[in-house]
Parts: C-alpha cells; sequence; structure tokens
C-alpha cells in the first residue's frame, strides 16, 4: 500500500514566530515529518507557530490526532499555534473536533502573524 | 482538496441527536456536545492494539467486515447500538457498558467521525469515560500480511474518571484484546497475539477541564437507574 506523502515547509517571517507550510496528504504516516518540521521550527525564542495548510489536498482523522500531539508539545514550550489556508470543509472538521478551541484559525497567513502578535 | 474527503468525514454538528429508535439508550447522548483531547482532563495517552491476519484477506475487506458487523465483534457486558441507517460518518450510537456493580449500567455513545476504505475514527461525547478518538483500522506491513488495529487517543474526562483509569485501563486492554481475538476468530485466525503499546503523550493533567464531572456518564446513569420508577410511574 503506498504511503501518504505530505510536504513540510519552514519559514521564519519573524524571529519569535515561524511557518510550517504543510502540503499533500496529511495522515498519522507523516508524524515524524510533521515533528521534524516542527524542531526546525522553534529555534530558542519562538512563541508562535503557524500551520499553513494552503497546499493540503487531503486530512484523514490520522492526521487530526497528529496534531493534538504537535499541539501538546507547542503548549508544553509555551507556544501558540494558529492556522490558515484551511478549505471551508477542513474549517469545519477544525470546528467539529474542537480543534479550533485550542488552534485559532485565519483566513490567511497575514491574519495569522497578526493573530499570534496580539495574543 | 480531494473529492474523496468530504463524504469521509461526519457533518458539523454543536449538539449530538439521536435516531428516534434509539431514543431510550441514548439519553445520555442526546445534547451533549462532542470532546476532544483537548476537552479532556486527564493525561494524554496513545494506545495501539494490534494483530497480525495474514495475508489471506485484503486490509480493505477486514475494515468492510468490520464496519458492518461492529458490534458483534464486542465482548460480553457492553452493547453498541447501531441506528437503522447503520455506521457511516455523523452516525451516533449510543453505548451501554455493565459498570461492574450489579444492576448498574453506563449508558454514554459515540459519533461516527471519519469512515474511509481502511480506517474508520469515533470521537466521543462529553460525560464519555474518555474524551479524544478512537481507530479501527487495517493495513499491509512490509511483509505483506494484513495488520488490523485500534489505536486510542484520549484524557479521562473528568477526575473521577482520572481516579479511575488504572482500573479501566485494565479493562480496555481486555476489552479491546476481546474484540481483536473475535475479528480475527471470523476470518478464520485463530490464537492470535494481540501486540499493546501505550505513549504518555502529555503527563500534564487540564485542571481547567475538572467541571467536565457534571456531565459524568457513570454519575448521570446511575441517577437515571435510580429515579426510573418515578419516571414510569409518571408516565402511567
Amino acid at each position: 500500500m503506498p504511503v501518504p506523502v505530505a510536504t513540510m515547509g519552514v519559514r521564519h517571517p519573524r524571529t519569535d514566530v515561524a511557518v510550517i507550510d504543510i502540503g499533500g496528504e496529511v495522515t498519522s504516516h507523516c508524524e515524524s515529518v510533521l515533528m521534524s518540521a516542527y524542531e526546525e521550527a522553534c529555534p530558542p525564542g519562538t512563541r508562535g507557530i503557524v500551520l499553513n495548510f494552503s497546499s493540503l489536498d487531503y486530512m484523514n482523522s490520522g492526521g487530526i490526532g497528529m496534531l493534538v500531539t504537535l499541539l501538546v508539545r507547542a503548549n508544553r514550550n509555551k507556544q501558540k499555534l494558529a492556522a490558515c489556508g484551511l478549505t471551508a470543509h477542513y474549517t469545519q472538521i477544525f470546528e467539529l473536533t474542537r480543534l479550533d478551541e485550542a488552534i485559532s484559525l485565519h483566513d490567511d497567513e497575514a491574519a495569522a502573524l497578526a493573530g499570534l502578535a496580539s495574543r | 482538496m480531494n473529492a474523496r474527503d468530504e463524504s469521509n468525514w461526519a457533518s458539523k454538528v454543536d449538539r449530538l441527536e439521536v435516531s428516534d429508535e434509539l431514543t431510550a439508550a441514548g439519553f445520555n447522548v442526546r445534547g451533549r456536545r462532542l470532546a476532544g483531547a483537548q476537552q479532556g482532563f486527564g493525561k494524554l495517552w496513545q494506545r495501539r492494539y494490534a494483530i497480525d491476519l495474514g495475508s489471506v484477506i485484503t486490509p480493505e475487506q477486514v475494515v468492510a467486515d468490520w464496519k458492518q458487523r461492529f458490534p458483534t465483534y464486542w465482548p460480553k457486558g457492553a452493547t453498541f447500538h447501531v441506528a437503522l441507517t447503520g455506521l457511516q460518518p455523523g452516525a451516533v450510537a449510543p453505548i451501554v457498558i455493565a459498570s461492574g456493580a450489579p444492576g448498574l449500567t453506563v449508558s454514554t455513545g459515540i459519533l461516527v467521525l471519519y469512515m474511509d476504505d481502511t480506517s474508520f475514527t469515533f470521537m466521543c461525547p462529553e460525560g464519555h469515560m474518555f474524551a479524544g478518538w478512537i481507530t479501527f483500522g487495517a493495513e499491509e506491513d512490509e511483509a505483506g500480511s494484513t495488520v488490523a488495529d485500534v489505536k486510542i487517543m484520549i484524557r479521562t474526562s473528568d477526575p473521577i474518571y482520572e481516579l479511575g483509569w488504572p482500573v479501566m485501563k485494565r479493562k480496555e486492554d481486555v476489552f479491546w484484546s476481546a474484540t481483536l481475538v473475535n475479528l480475527a476468530r471470523d476470518h478464520g485466525v485463530h490464537d492470535v497475539q494481540v501486540v499493546e503499546t501505550t505513549t504518555c503523550v502529555d503527563r500534564k493533567r487540564l485542571w481547567h477541564n475538572w467541571s467536565n464531572v457534571a456531565n459524568n456518564s457513570g454519575l448521570r446513569s446511575a441517577w437515571h437507574s435510580v429515579t426510573s420508577p418515578f419516571r414510569s410511574s409518571k408516565a402511567s
């Protein structure tokens, strides 16, 4: 069975905030890729991380579980998580699973960065 | 977005509804909100129970059958009520579990959050012993064998259930192992070995969620049971 492929790119638009560009198919199979991206995104002093889902093709329930694991790690490091670029469908999934109560949702990256700055 | 995706997920709901034929069993589910791992109380656990079913049956065949006959694989002492429409994304299924105390059962339920050809996921409502997700699935390993598994990501819902976690953890071990053994037996695989792994993802308890105890399904089930004669006499 082919393993779903996810891509994770890391950018640092500000010294205290990182952006992880998440693309492809997000399932539990890509946990190590996401956690590596998180490590890369988090030099000392990082206070917030934006998860940019603009290039997301597909996410299953395993992917949602993985985001919970990421959230726990971010909380442990006293970092805030924000998400942007979600389609209407995935926005509803975040609301259904109540992930939106822990990861703030924004229309675009600029709004997510602004949101993290104000928290 | 991939076209296969929308129909795999449940539609958004704020409060759960139970179909008419399951009203009696679903008294502790109707009107509840869903509770993900971040809405729970206790430590966050990731658990997996897995069995090797060999190479005769494909993951898709196992999961299709598992969805179809889900309640029949549960061990005695627990009843999973499926609506007439069957298990599908968005379906709410009440669950009744023997509490261990004579004559006392705990009523709760699940929502079918997600379903595809090789997996399906349930999410717990408020009041359930656990807050989080449970995924049933199968996939082919590197040796070409079909491995079926139960993957759980949960916190206990409230301080009372957290106190009972050591006992509930053992009960979960027995319950899901028995479920997988029943599944294997139905596919002609006997003497199956259940491999269990447990990881504590977050040792921190979410004390701000302590008030979840107000929805505790055990307490509410006990109250429902005690007040049952009064409801009956009122109805007559």
